[in-house]
């Protein structure tokens, strides 16, 4: 290889590099509660390192032993974390505004608890009365079932 | 002839009383004592083989076009139909049935049957179908990969698989895309000391078809009326010891 | 007996790039089908709560149950020391493979969380036999891929008898767990039999087989090596042994199903009114998968005609994927019977025949898992010395010297 083009790739290669030093990914900001007097379950330093763990082990004591009290509750966590911004809109998982894909984002680690779990807490949750429309769509299926038709006889 | 009172008059009120509140009674011990089992744990106490949460229902006071009970469990767990009947999660169905021989229409709510030795729990690659100490089984959604194979399993056709994103989920019922879900006798009410959403709103609208407590206790609710009247097992032929029993079957 | 040489696939031709490349595209045609169906959920699919099981798995049950048939003809060689199959253990034990892994990547890729597969290799329920075919499945790969080191490494070449057993017994127990997933659900009508454990390892045999014979077939036509006759011919007879043994327990099933009157419901469905499903049975299953085969294996005038064989072997696995099809769908489509003695109706599908229309996608990723297992044997043949560099009557026959 000359000379000259080892020189063209060792510039290339600076190039790049010093890309990512411009191009910084900011650090998130962590939106603490509006109400200071209200402490998580653990001291921040703990929850930042270890939070992973407390949810792990409560969740399998929850589902499997029916141990629910207030510190086992991810719903309460949510309750204090996800808040409203000044503007009254909540921030959903998808958004890096959310409290904890804030950080979860920034260090790459997905997390699949908001697949099942809400994201928000229930008070932010407008749920229209769907059952009118449930009793309906199931009167339809069963007329539109006719059991003289190809229902087997059992 | 001062002191003669028509006793005839007396006597039918009387036995009209009687007969009144015998027919009245065993609606109002149901609606009364519906409330009576429920748990007593406390919030950090684990659940135990202790109880054994069941339910009774009474084909006889089931309406057929009624879906008071369905409704409920699709309000209190947040289940949108997606107009795709064939995909769409249903907890609990009203079965209508129709004796092939006496031609008699009766119908009943039918969900996951709580079974001691459920099928579901069997076959689970990963253990995340499994049933509790106390007799609700449940779906683990942590650890499950959504195989399917307890919906195979399940002769009862219980349980619904996921099968679109899902947002705004209930605290009742976290679920998701991808895993396997069904009734779960409304576990976060039980734990709490509440009773499922189906029969409490059967008892609300004063049909009393449904009756929910501890199995285990023999002075609950639903063992005296299991012991009075009786109650079967839906495909007893497979000894699977279910949770939920009928009347009028 | 003179010592057989090997030799690799030379794969540098236009041929055998486009070949690669062919099957690369129908994979790749595959992922995108899983992207879409995970994305979106399963109701892109045709798939419900109803048919749970669908395309995807028929496809998959298929392609494991042949990867275990597919080890046969190395079991035979090794385990009962039968000399002519021996030059072709390693096409056999590399072909197992390779279905295993197709078979496995089509039912892994249609979980509904196939992101949770760390989840299913670390929480097992040893109740369930379904856990129990992780474990077989994973040591099928380890007890096969031992094997083919016994007989490709000089070095261990005197482990071969005992690797060689292993992998047939495991193979067995494999199978036999496989056709236990629905031998041993109690709800449905179809399955709960005894019978489906041993059904499906004489599928394994027959379908693994006719998969062998048209790579065998194929790998030498296309690359001009010489295949004779004697070991042809000797694996056709094998297969018709194979097919008329699959005949026979297709009929002892419903036979013994139609002894018993509360399975007469499901039978009616199955042989009778089932629509597609009894159509798929008779035509598919029975005919194009059983009886056309047969009478064309033992037809004097077609012996020694290799396209005849590739038809029948290509007839055979269309029966296969027949028969995955009707035991897998039509026992889902037939509703469960929990109320006997009266008709039932309901919102959820109670008491109605069920009935499914496979989509795209499902079908895609079906075929990306045979492409899969084909791509890896075509470049496992260039990469290392599977194939006998003749299998020449003269060569081949133990009876020719």
């Amino acid at each position: 290889m000359t000379r000259f083009l080892r020189l063209t790739y060792v510039l290339i290669g600076l190039t790049l590099l010093s890309t990512s030093a411009i191009a910084e990914t900011p650090f998130p900001t962590i939106h603490e509660p509006a109400d200071e007097s209200l402490k998580c379950i653990q001291p921040e330093d703990e929850m930042r390192r270890n939070h992973m763990n407390y949810i792990l082990h409560q969740r399998d004591i929850t589902m499997h032993e029916g141990i629910r009290t207030e510190t086992d509750s991810l719903a309460k966590c949510i309750d204090c974390h996800v808040e409203p911004n000044e503007k009254g809109e909540i921030a959903g998982i998808e958004s890096d505004e959310h409290f904890c894909n804030a950080c979860h984002q920034y260090a790459s680690v997905q997390i699949d608890c908001f697949q099942c779990h809400a994201d928000r807490p229930q008070k932010y949750i407008s749920r229209s009365k769907h059952t009118s429309s449930i009793r309906q769509m199931l009167q339809h299926t069963l007329a539109a079932q006719d059991p003289s038709s190809e229902g087997v006889d059992q | 002839m001062k002191n003669s009172v028509n006793n005839s008059r007396r006597e039918f009120l009387s036995k009209a009383a009687v007969a009144g509140t015998i027919t009245i009674a065993p609606g109002v011990l149901l609606h009364q004592t519906a409330n009576a089992s429920t748990s007593t744990k406390a919030d950090d106490e684990p659940v135990s083989s202790e109880n054994r949460w069941g339910m009774l229902i009474d084909t006889a006071k089931c309406a057929t076009g009624c879906t008071d009970c369905v409704d409920a469990c699709n309000e209190e767990h947040g289940l949108i139909g997606n107009n795709r009947p064939a995909s769409d999660t249903q907890y609990i169905r009203k079965v209508t049935l129709k004796d092939k021989s006496t031609g008699h229409e009766s119908s009943l709510p039918l969900m996951c049957q709580h079974c001691e030795t459920a099928p579901c729990a069997d076959v689970c690659p990963t253990g995340a179908s499994f049933v509790r100490e106390d007799g609700i089984a449940l779906v683990d959604k942590h650890i499950c990969i959504g195989c399917r194979y307890c919906m195979m399993a399940c002769p009862y056709k219980a349980r619904s698989f996921v099968h679109e994103d899902v947002k705004n989920q209930t605290l009742s019922s976290p679920r998701g895309k991808g895993t396997v879900e069904a009734c779960t006798m409304c576990v976060t009410r039980v734990d709490k000391g509440g009773i499922p959403a189906c029969v409490e709103a059967c008892t609300a609208e004063n049909h009393n078809a449904m009756v929910f407590g501890d199995l285990n206790d023999p002075n609950s609710a639903i063992s005296v009326e299991l012991k009075n009247r009786g109650g079967k097992q839906i495909r007893p032929d497979l000894a699977l010891n279910t949770g939920v029993r009928y009347q009028g079957l | 007996m003179s010592k057989i040489e090997y030799t690799a696939v030379e794969g540098k031709s236009l041929a055998y790039f486009a070949l690669l490349g062919g099957l690369a595209f129908v994979m790749l045609l595959a992922l995108l089908a899983v992207w879409y169906m995970e994305h979106n959920g399963h109701y892109v699919t045709g798939m419900n709560n109803q048919i749970v099981w669908g395309m995807p798995h028929v496809f998959a049950i298929f392609l494991i149950v042949a990867a275990s048939g597919a080890l046969n003809v190395a079991s035979i060689a090794s385990v009962f020391r039968k000399k002519i199959y021996e030059p072709m253990a390693r096409l056999s034990a590399l072909l197992a493979i390779a279905l295993l892994a197709g078979g496995l990547v089509v039912l892994l890729l249609d979980l509904g969380r196939p992101d949770r597969l760390i989840v299913a290799m670390t929480y097992y329920n040893f109740k369930s036999i379904f856990a129990w075919n992780i474990i077989l499945y994973t040591g099928f790969f380890g007890f096969v891929g031992a094997y083919l080191w016994t007989m490709m490494d000089h070095n261990v070449y005197k482990f071969k008898p005992y690797a060689g057993f292993s992998a047939f017994i495991w193979r067995l127990i494999l199978t036999t767990g496989t056709g236990s997933i629905f031998g041993f659900l109690v709800a449905r009508s179809a399955y709960d039999a005894a019978l489906m454990a041993p059904m499906f390892i004489i599928m394994s045999f027959s379908f693994g087989l006719a998969i062998f014979i048209l790579v065998l077939m194929a790998s030498y036509k296309w690359t001009g090596m010489e295949l004779g006759d004697a070991v042809v011919n000797r694996l056709r007879n094998l297969l018709g042994i194979f097919v008329a043994s699959v005949l026979y327990f297709t009929a002892v099933y419903h036979l013994t199903n139609l002894y018993a009157t509360q399975h007469h419901d499901v039978e009616r469905f199955l042989l009778l009114d089932g629509g597609i499903f009894t159509n798929v049975f008779w035509i598919g299953e029975v005919l194009i998968g059983g009886l056309i085969p047969l009478a064309l294996i033992y037809a004097p005038g077609v012996k020694n005609c290799r396209t005849t064989l590739g038809v029948i072997c290509a007839m055979i696995i269309i029966g296969g994927l027949a028969k995955v099809y009707t035991i897998l769908i039509a026992g889902q489509a037939f509703p469960l019977e929990m109320f006997p003695g009266y008709e039932v109706s309901s919102s959820f599908y109670d008491g109605v025949i069920n009935s499914y229309t496979p989509s795209l996608p499902e079908i895609l990723l079906g075929i990306g898992g045979i492409a899969m297992s084909l791509f890896i044997v075509a470049f496992a043949l260039k990469v290392l010395r599977f194939l006998p560099v003749s299998l020449a009557d003269s060569v081949a026959d133990p009876h020719a010297k």
